[in-house]
């Protein structure tokens, strides 16, 4: 894991004769000094990275047929992150972070109760995005003020983190100023740049008589289309799933509560029941090892143990 | 009363036939059907009524209220949806093209069991 590219280095150094130094950033085989390249000519950060997916949380649900341990699932992931050999550059979070409820003071003791387990990762670095469940019924009132923003953008390593909010409108619409903002983001991206989009929603329609897609997604999709090197990470369907539109692949996450059925597979969507002979089955994490030369992404899906 | 005098009587009272069935005939022909109103109200978490029969090709509108809150009524086969919000009726008007057996959902997040939040329609010959 995040080997350093001496090959890479080496051709990139040779390349365009832009301004070329070196950092300490990264953590490579006694190559730290030569660790990080920057090439000012490319804007390029030619470093391999990974980071953690944990997703649909929902923290204060209760069902016992269908998770006996919702108190200790989130905890035991947490541990399984911090056991990890090689801690992850940093964490997101995709979403329904807690169980949705009416009431506004159960739901803000929710979110504290959740941060106060997450506070537990060694990570330094954790991100985190809204879902419906969290922030639908208040439009985002009580998820702002406990996490902060719903869409930002940060960059790590030569990648461009795009955090999209699908869920603050409980019509499962991303509206025409956040459309704004990320056409205005986008326009400062080259077309070739790294982009990972972050949401909760699916933005394509995966089965919207279940609620996964976003009203609005295609316009989201077609804002991106230009740029050649875009993914897709998401939570919300409680599976694993790889789709294209196009150029752009969209992966979902396990959640960490309970696992929903295949689309469409029954006429009812419910979370399937709790195995007692295989427990934790279908929840899970998943760490994605980023190689943004290549712009390729490698998902290796873990229990919730971390195996 | 002479004889030309009942002659135009006559004249006149078939002429106001002709033109009366001659309407008779054309409103027929171009007769809509009377649209079928269905009315729906809408609460947390369901529809009521939640199985709807209707017959294809037959207008329908759905008359839909909220008991409590803001909800969303959304028939995704025949391209309808409409916001429901308490105090107003939210009217969705289609003519169903096609026969089986069709979900509707509730489309905007109301609370926990929006997602069973659902219904059927199912359209027959
Ligand atoms: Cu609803």
């Amino acid at each position: 894991m995040s080997k350093f590219d001496r090959r890479g280095f080496i051709k990139l150094a040779g390349l365009g004769g832009g301004i070329v130094f070196a950092s300490s950033l990264s953590r490579g085989f006694g190559l730290n000094a030569l660790g990080s390249v920057v090439d000012y000519a490319n804007a390029k950060v030619e470093n391999d990275f990974y980071f953690v997916q944990l997703s649909d949380t929902h923290w204060g649900f209760a069902g016992p047929k269908v998770n006996p341990d919702a108190e200790g699932t989130l905890k035991k992931a947490v541990q399984a992150v911090n056991s990890l050999e090689e801690q992850p550059d940093f964490i997101v979070f995709t979403g329904d972070l807690t169980h949705t409820t009416d009431d506004v003071q159960v739901r803000k003791d929710r979110m504290s109760q959740f941060k106060e387990i997450v506070s537990g990762l060694k990570v330094p670095t954790v991100h985190f995005m809204a879902g419906e469940h969290d922030a639908s019924l208040d439009r985002g009132d009580a998820y702002q003020e406990a996490f902060g923003k719903l869409n930002y953008t940060f960059d790590h390593k030569g990648v461009h983190f795009i955090v999209i909010d699908n869920v603050s409108d409980p019509g499962a619409i991303v509206g025409e100023s956040q459309l704004n903002w990320l056409k205005a983001d986008l326009k400062q991206q080259k077309t070739d740049a790294r982009i990972v989009v972050l949401t909760h929603r699916p933005l394509f329609d995966l089965y919207p008589d279940w609620d996964w897609s976003t009203k609005d997604g295609s316009a989201v999709i077609d804002a991106l289309m230009p740029h050649k090197n875009v993914t897709v990470f998401y939570g919300h369907i409680h599976q694993e799933n790889h789709h294209l539109t196009g150029h752009i692949a969209h992966h979902s996450a396990k959640s960490l509560m309970f696992p929903l059925p295949a689309p469409g597979s029954v006429p009812k969507k419910s979370p399937v029941p709790w195995d007692a002979s295989a427990p934790y089955k279908g929840l899970g994490l998943r760490s994605i090892e980023a190689e943004p030369k290549q712009a390729k992404y490698e998902i290796k899906e873990l229990n919730v143990t971390g195996a | 009363m002479n004889h030309n005098k009942k002659r135009i009587l006559l004249t006149g009272v078939l002429l106001v036939s002709a033109v009366v069935s001659g309407l008779l005939i054309y409103t027929r022909a171009n007769a809509v059907p009377a649209e079928r109103v269905i009315h729906i109200t809408a609460k947390k978490f369901d529809f009521s009524p939640d199985s709807i029969t209707l017959k294809k090709g037959e207008p329908v509108v759905f008359e839909i209220s909220s008991a409590d809150r803001e909800h969303g009524f959304n028939l995704r086969a025949f391209g309808v949806r409409a916001n429901i919000s308490p105090g107003k009726v939210s009217r969705i008007r289609f003519t169903p093209d096609k026969t089986g057996k069709f979900t509707f959902s509730c489309d905007v997040f109301c609370g926990d069991g929006h997602e069973e939040m659902t219904g059927t329609v199912i359209v027959t010959e």
